[in-house]
């Protein structure tokens, strides 16, 4: 009984409220308030007459489903494959906050990015180095080459303080330190500049490198190639290590330059600097080294390993990207063509104003790098350790390079009868590499692997695991767990594992040509 | 008597500082640098434990100020960029997929 009353007064209501003219109600709501006060508290008031609740409801769900379709229709694509430009959400929970988000909260709840394990590539600026630059990002923005004021001055000061740290890393003095874009510009300065320097009088035009160098070593020697110079490739032996009678034997009285990296970036070999310095002093010939994966994580003396030239890179010893240095020895001086002419800055061989946050964060990063080796290369040393023997420890894997002169945060490891392609498709979850970071977008073998005298199919097989200063050890227990897994799990698919499980060897099968 | 004074002195400035130190280093928002801070800071002190030049203690104790002053303007920095959470980290759930099951998913924000 109680339950009805609302009902008949609402009802009377609404049929008063759509009877009585507007005018009049007025004067007729008192009885119908004095009526709906004895009958009820929670009765709503109608004045408006209410239009049907069908029409007036809105249906949630066939709302978003009718702007789901709207939004295929109109764009061709689905709304959650869609990203919002500069949000970064996806289309959906743009679209529908409930079902897009609640999607995202428990992607949240797991974590879902990579681990980094790609420090060859580039390193994450450390924050005691962002620390460094933030206040020359912010207040201090003179230009270091005014010197009719104090921002100049400021900037500049600071500019030449942190020249000193990089010279300080390398054992240079801080006038021989010349500060570039990055390592490639370090390399195609002095490769480019040399020879042009020595090769105008028609003398020297001779220039020796290595197969295992960096892309942008190989190009600048290449470009000489066609500007009449000539270029020796040097090979390497099966260990990624270069031999010294056949670098000695490929020298002429006409060798303008040897270029050769003192780590190699996909194998992390080191190279016997010293010797290769001494041979290129005995023959008064320059020696320029690319130092980018080797600075700041090995001790580098200059003078000791008779170093001419040094290409160096920031942001792989946890520096800003977008600088880097070149070590130009000036006794006995080196010369060298600018590639860069302008202002005159760096001594006249890179004109242009110096960035100071760059040039800042640069120093900090050097000295950092100074300060903490012992401690890094520990634990580096550790860690890769730990890495290594847990993938040897699988079958049919190797390590490419030699296992002693070795950088220990570089460790590339081939997975024999696994597509490296898809083994890193599968490593979604880690962030890695088949080898250098400029030739990761073609599915090519690495041209290093291939000079190690490695086959196509262990080449391309190869994943090349890069351990930092921030690298921990939950990480490497995550890989190691992770690339079990899934080699296991790409080798069960492969045709090819269960003839070797068979005990047929590859070699004698005669593949059918179509 | 000083000498006694100021080496407990000191030595209470050390475990304060290294405390903060602590602190400190678990506001990092981003994973590698939250672990990288803590374990950096226990090690220094490992290492330097059995210090007992009294001004060579006195610069170790600055220049851990001043990593701490750096830090706590790096941790600002870190928690206005947020990103999402490594596989490895533990997630809400302080569920972890890593083998080990040592990381805490803090709880101060």
């Amino acid at each position: 009984m109680s339950n009805i009353a609302p009902i008949s007064v609402k009802h009377v209501s609404r049929l008063c409220s759509r009877a009585v003219p507007s005018s009049a109600r007025l004067i007729k709501a008192p009885t119908y308030r004095a009526a709906a006060c004895c009958a009820t508290k929670q009765s709503r008031r109608d004045y408006v007459s209410p239009s049907d609740p069908n029409r007036a409801d809105v249906n949630v769900d066939t709302t978003i489903t009718a702007d789901r379709n709207a939004f295929t229709a109109q764009t061709g694509a689905l709304p959650e494959n869609v990203k919002m430009p500069g949000l970064g959400m996806s289309g959906d929970a743009m679209m529908s906050p409930a079902a897009g988000i609640l999607k995202q909260a428990t992607i949240m709840d797991e974590g879902t990015r990579p681990i980094y394990l790609d420090m060859q590539a580039t390193t994450p600026t450390d924050p005691r180095v962002l620390d460094a630059m933030l206040p020359f990002l912010t207040g201090l923005y003179g230009n270091p080459h005014s010197r009719t004021h104090a921002y100049g001055w400021e900037t500049e000061s600071a500019a030449e303080q942190a020249r000193q740290h990089i010279a300080d890393l390398i054992g240079a003095n801080p006038k021989e330190i010349i500060f570039t874009s990055g390592a490639t510009e370090s390399n195609n300065m002095s490769i480019k500049g040399v020879a042009r320097f020595f090769g105008r009088s028609g003398k020297k035009k001779h220039i020796i490198t290595t197969q295992t160098e960096h892309k942008c070593v190989l190009d600048s020697c290449r470009h000489l190639q066609e500007d009449g110079f000539e270029v020796t490739y040097l090979p390497v032996q099966n260990n990624g290590v270069i031999d010294l009678k056949e670098l000695e034997a490929a020298m002429r009285p006409d060798t303008a330059l040897v270029s050769i990296m003192t780590v190699n970036n996909e194998i992390g070999v080191i190279q016997p600097m010293k010797e290769i310095g001494q041979l290129c002093r005995s023959k008064k010939v320059f020696f320029h080294t690319d130092g980018a994966q080797a600075v700041g994580k090995m001790p580098i003396s200059v003078d000791e390993w008779n170093v001419d030239l040094m290409s160096i890179s920031a942001h792989k010893i946890y520096g800003p990207k977008g600088i880097g240095a070149c070590y130009v020895r000036r006794r006995p001086r080196v010369r060298l063509e600018p590639i860069i002419s302008g202002g005159g800055q760096e001594r006249g061989l890179r004109s242009g104003t110096l960035a100071p946050p760059l040039v800042v964060g640069f120093g900090e990063a050097c000295r950092i790098a100074k300060e903490e080796m012992e401690y890094d290369s520990k634990r580096i040393r550790a860690l890769s350790h730990r890495l290594l023997s847990g993938l040897l420890a699988m079958e049919h894997t190797s390590q490419n390079g030699d296992p002693e002169r070795h950088y220990p945060g570089c460790v590339n490891v081939s997975f024999a009868y696994v597509e490296g392609e898809s083994l890193l498709m599968a490593l979604k979850d880690i962030a890695l590499s088949s080898g250098s970071a400029c030739t990761s977008a073609s599915l090519e073998p690495s041209y290093v692997l291939r000079a190690l005298g490695n086959s196509d199919e262990s080449a391309h097989s190869s994943i090349r695991f890069g351990i930092g200063r921030f690298t921990t050890e939950s990480e490497i227990d995550y890989v190691l767990k992770a690339v079990k897994e899934r080699v296991s799990f790409l080798r069960e698919l492969s045709p090819l594992w269960e003839l070797v499980q068979e005990g047929v060897a590859l070699d004698s099968i005669q593949w059918s040509q179509h | 008597m000083s000498m006694a004074a100021l080496k407990g002195d000191t030595a209470f400035q050390a475990r304060s500082l290294f405390r903060s130190l602590l602190r400190q280093s678990s506001q990092f928002a981003a994973y590698n640098f939250r672990e990288y801070a803590r374990r950096r800071a226990r090690d220094a002190f490992r290492e330097h434990r059995a210090e007992q030049e009294e001004g060579r203690v006195k610069e170790l104790l600055q220049k851990g100020v001043k990593e701490l002053q750096v830090m706590k303007r790096q941790t600002v920095v870190s928690q206005f960029f947020q990103l999402d959470r490594l596989v490895v980290e533990g997630g809400k759930s302080g569920k972890q997929t890593g083998e080990r099951n040592d990381i805490i998913r803090q709880t101060t924000e």
